[in-house]
């Protein structure tokens, strides 16, 4: 009997690649041709896999992660909010699409301790412009809103992306 | 950070070509040379303007899970949660922020069972229950911070 979720989605070619490059590219002029050598495939292979998961959204995108602070936006505020449940999906695709918003996901509430079923990151160069953001969002939500607030961050204790 | 260096940041955040000299077409975009181009990320890397340069995978995508979670730490037992939490190698980012619950931090893993495994173990190591909140939906992913 088959079970697709028994399927694995990664050959092991795949996720020696995945593991060759999470902590980064190589920065040579050729950087998949570097990795093929790395582990023993030719670069056309690595860059036909690497295309694939990003068809296959396993890769969202190659690129360069910045350093917030680093780029002058010293205010990250998570905000969370608690929106009635059937206005949630509309509500949040809205403030997903708001450019200050860098992710807008549903959560989970946790009662009594968390309330909070809607998160959206929140980017600014001071908490000011942040709290600005938020009393947007607080006008679009309007009465499906319930409660709020921000909490920003005061530190990065760790910020190294996923390993396998 | 001058012109050059913004400018890479701003367009680095976008896809990064897949093809035999990809450093090469980029830099020919900005108007750098190749070496010039693999030289200023470097630098930008070990400034820590850029945390990393490479794919950004989702694992969920690949089979793995990613959830939220959040500790209630009291202040003179920080740092000790903080190496507990930092030296597990699924937990992906972690930060401070200022509320009662604390500490935030994103743990990756390559099956979605493991991620009660590492909440169960992390609470044991830590003594602190942990707000599990996983993502139940995403509405909007994506940010071009413009510098």
């Amino acid at each position: 009997m088959s079970d697709l979720s028994d399927t694995p989605l990664l050959d092991e070619i795949d996720r020696a690649l995945v593991r060759a490059t999470q902590a980064g590219l190589p920065l040579t002029a050729q950087p998949y041709r570097a990795l093929g050598e790395r582990i023993g495939i030719s670069a056309d292979e690595v860059m036909l896999r690497l295309t694939r998961m990003l068809e296959a959204g396993m890769i969202r995108r190659i690129g360069a992660v910045p350093n917030h602070y680093a780029l002058g936006y010293h205010a990250n505020g998570m905000s969370v909010w608690d929106v009635a449940d059937e206005q949630v999906d509309a509500l949040g695709r809205q403030i997903g699409a708001l450019e200050c918003v860098s992710h807008c996901y549903l959560r989970p509430r946790r009662l009594p301790q968390w309330r909070y079923n809607l998160f959206a990151m929140l980017h600014g160069h001071d908490r000011a412009e942040v709290q600005a953001q938020v009393a947007r969002i607080v006008t679009m939500l309007g009465a499906a809103c319930r409660a709020h607030t921000v909490l920003f961050s005061t530190r990065i204790l760790k910020k190294t992306g996923l390993r396998i | 950070m001058d012109e050059p260096d913004r400018r890479i940041v701003n367009s680095m955040q976008t896809g990064f070509p897949i093809c035999e000299r990809p450093f090469l077409e980029v830099a020919g975009s900005l108007g750098i040379s190749e070496d010039e181009l693999i030289t200023r990320i470097d630098a930008l890397l070990a400034a820590g303007v850029l945390t990393r340069f490479g794919p950004l995978f989702q694992i969920e995508r690949m089979g793995g899970a990613f959830s939220l979670c959040a500790l209630k730490i009291p202040e003179p037992d920080y740092e000790r949660v903080a190496a507990i939490v930092n030296s597990r190698s699924e937990v992906a980012h972690n930060y401070a922020r200022d509320h009662e619950y604390n500490m935030w931090f994103v743990l990756a893993t390559e099956r979605p069972e493991q991620i009660e495994q590492v909440i169960e173990q992390i609470a044991c190591a830590t003594g602190y229950e942990v707000l599990n909140l996983p993502k139940q939906r995403e509405y909007f992913v994506g940010l071009n911070l413009h510098v």
